[in-house]
């Protein structure tokens, strides 16, 4: 019994240290650009450093230019592996092109937690138990994308550089344009029908050469055609670099680029500002939760924290405003946020309609948000495909 | 002198890969990477572990089949460089085939497999009729029909074989897992690929060596006009010769797409056919150098991954490295030859 005693308490002594000290935790990253694209992939490789820093105990392994363009033969679960080998506890997977590849890691490895930015595999049930689903309500940023977008514009005339075509870059492609129809209708007071909001879509997040459209050429035509404001909803700088040099030859030519929250840095007036990701304080947060042991699936579609929402260790969605949008115009965009905050704006209420004409929702409903997240079309009014021909 | 004159031919041999050190150290040093460190760690990247293994099989078999099948036109001296189309035909027939079908088994596999087998070799006949019949050279021909394949595979994923409301690049729908191919346990290789690998090696060297069909393969390389005259039917053969590279080539293909992807992408080839005519030129397309070769080079490709994740270099370094293997061997080839003359003129 003596023996017994003794022993248990030596056990206690060694076991406190290891329970008092914060756990070791690996965290590995895929990003599906490069980790300094200053568009999406950065965004999440600084919320990945984020957490090394205010995490004790946390390390970052990362991999980024994931996608078969740039690494060929390599898949998502052969990367898993290798940041499994590393140590990795932890695994974030960036891209929604990974939404396959890490569903089959995650069920390869399932004492492993994985997380699946901007994909709904919990919601639609394919999820193995070990699989959480993450993303930011960027419908927000961009609404005040489109916001400015239209209180900028001088023709009238908006457009928006899309990615390739799925439910997410079709919710995030109306947002913009409701966003700016608002500003168009409600704060210039003009109609509806004069405002223009085009959407091209290049086939990827980003340019790969001889597979997707080039986005430079698409932006370059989006000005000669009379767009003086290109929204950008690809993961690379683009139409930002094309604007600039739009107005180096002496035209009207303003863009909001994406993602990363310094895009706007060093472009000057041609950039009116950037609907951005902030990846530190969720994935803080889900790191934390694995490390105590109290993980648990779950589908997070985190919303703007409204009191500030450039708050970097509490919004996980911000806008910054560049030095294109006006003091004017800046304490319009102000009044939006504050409205959006409090729910007096809600851009997805009827009468709204898809672009093929039937109706989305009826005048005073209210889109739920699985209405929102899987947006089957494109809105009326917006000109541009809705999926693929 | 015999024992002077095998020395002399293992110092040659050891030249090559002298050379491409020394090469690699000068390429390293200014990107700031430890040359033998980085070495190290691409090798070790590639055997470290099981798990690495089964990685290096799955870039061997699709580059083992691409190189024994450039053998068989090269004998015929043809440049089949339109091996990267004919691997991306492959998976498009292989994905056709199946698409129809919601879940499978075996005899679904078998079939896209040859319907791979198939498209590559229909591909590579094209490049072959242009050739013997059009007098288009097979180098511009398969170059071209290379694009025409990868701007095949982007209108089929962004048209007919889009995913409902999606067109995106990422690929088509992924099958159903009961119409993959098998894996080895936990590893990412298959044993039924490795034995097609495996097959084909085998097929393509009792073809060449073995069979009168190879001799006459060889004959028409050498001396076309001779050939003819011998009754020897170049132009069946050479058609021949690219057929069964472009077959070999589709089921590279179509392993791409049942063992490492289950769907179709845009760079469903991942370059191996372009790797596979390295490959050859480094083994001078002789037989026996290329199993051993592919399996460097499946090491090299593998571990590549681990200069961004250990070193933070850029992983393009391990295709640099594999581009001055080749260099090397060429160069202390050509010195060979040079010496030799230079001997023999004295």
């Amino acid at each position: 019994m003596k023996r017994f005693l003794v022993s248990l308490g030596l056990s206690a002594l060694l076991l406190c240290p290891s329970m008092a000290m914060a756990k070791d935790l690996t965290i590995g990253l895929i990003l599906v650009g490069p980790y300094n694209d200053k568009g999406y992939s950065q965004a999440q490789y600084e919320g990945g450093k984020y957490v090394e820093e205010k995490l004790p105990g946390a390390k970052l392994i990362y991999l980024d230019k994931v996608n078969p363009a740039d690494r060929p033969g390599l898949t998502i679960p052969q990367v898993v592996d290798d940041l499994v080998e590393k140590g990795a506890d932890l695994i974030i997977a960036g891209s929604d092109d990974m939404k396959d590849g890490i569903r089959e890691a995650a069920s390869l490895h399932p004492d492993k937690t994985f997380i699946h930015v901007s994909g709904d595999d919990v919601l639609t049930g394919k999820a193995p138990a070990n699989l959480g689903n993450l993303f930011g309500r960027m419908e927000y940023g961009k609404m005040m994308a489109g916001f400015c977008a239209a209180l900028t514009s001088k023709t009238g005339k908006v457009a928006y550089l899309g990615p390739l075509i799925n439910e997410e870059t079709r919710r995030l492609a109306a947002s913009a344009f409701l966003g700016a129809r608002y500003a168009w209708t409600e704060v210039l007071g003009k109609k509806a029908e004069d405002l223009q909001f085009k959407v091209s879509w290049i086939g990827f997040w980003f340019n790969i050469p001889g597979v997707t459209t080039d986005p430079t050429q698409v932006a370059n035509s989006f000005f000669d055609g009379g767009y003086d404001v290109v929204i950008s909803g690809i993961d690379t700088p683009e139409a930002v670099t094309v604007a600039r040099q739009k107005r180096d030859q002496g035209r009207d030519a303003w863009a909001i680029p994406y993602d990363y929250a310094l895009a706007c840095e060093g472009q000057g007036p041609a950039c009116i500002g950037v609907p951005y990701f902030n990846w530190g304080p969720s994935f803080l947060r889900q790191a934390k939760a694995v490390q105590d042991g109290a993980w648990k699936q779950d589908f997070e579609w985190n919303a703007p924290h409204w009191a500030d929402i450039n708050d970097h260790d509490a919004s996980p969605v911000g806008f910054m405003a560049g030095e294109g949008l006006t003091a004017e115009n800046k304490a319009r965009l102000d009044a939006f946020v504050a409205g959006l905050g409090s729910h007096e704006i809600n851009l997805f209420k009827g009468p709204l309609n898809f672009q093929d004409g039937t109706v989305f929702l009826k005048d005073g409903e209210k889109a739920t948000d699985e209405q929102v997240w899987s947006l089957p079309q494109l809105l009326e009014g917006m000109e541009g495909q809705s999926s693929a021909k | 002198m015999p024992r002077n004159l095998w020395l002399e031919r293992i110092l040659w041999i050891l030249a090559a890969p002298l050379l491409a050190l020394a090469l690699t150290v000068l390429v390293a040093l200014p990107s700031g990477a430890p040359p033998l460190e980085t070495l190290r760690i691409l090798v070790l990247g590639g055997l470290g572990s099981m798990t690495k293994f089964g990685q290096v099989l799955t870039v061997f078999v699709p580059l083992m089949l691409c190189s024994a099948g450039l053998l068989i036109p090269f004998t015929a001296r043809l440049w089949n460089i339109g091996i990267e189309g004919q691997v991306v035909l492959g998976a498009i027939f292989c994905t056709g085939t199946l698409m129809p079908v919601d879940q499978g088994g075996p005899w679904h596999i078998a079939l896209a497999l040859a319907a791979g087998m198939l498209g590559g070799a229909l591909w590579a006949l094209l490049a072959g009729v242009l050739k013997t019949w059009g007098r288009v050279h097979e180098i511009f021909s398969g170059l071209g029909l290379n694009f025409v394949a990868m701007g095949l595979t982007i209108w089929l994923i962004f048209g007919p074989w889009k995913r409902p409301g999606v067109a995106s690049m990422s690929g088509t729908a992924p099958f159903d897992p009961s119409l993959w191919l098998d894996r080895m346990g936990r590893l990412a290789s298959s044993w039924t690929a490795l034995a097609l690998a495996c097959a084909g090696l085998a097929l393509v060297a009792w073809l060449l060596l073995r069979t009168q069909w190879g001799l006459g393969l060889k004959a028409v390389g050498q001396n076309p006009k001779a050939a003819r005259l011998f009754d020897l039917s170049p132009r069946r053969r050479m058609l021949q010769a690219f057929a069964l590279c472009g077959a070999l080539g589709g089921l590279a293909g179509a392993v791409q797409v049942l063992g490492v992807y289950h769907r179709l992408l845009p760079s469903i080839s991942s370059g191996y056919g372009y790797t596979a005519l390295l490959v050859g030129m480094m083994a001078s397309f002789r037989i026996l150098p290329v199993p051993f070769i592919c399996f460097f080079f499946a090491v090299l490709n593998v571990g590549s991954i681990q200069l961004p994740l250990q070193l933070n270099l850029d992983s393009s370094l391990s295709g640099v490295i594999q581009g001055l293997m080749v260099l090397s061997v060429f160069i202390t080839q050509g010195l060979r030859s040079w010496l030799i003359r230079r001997r023999e003129g004295c």
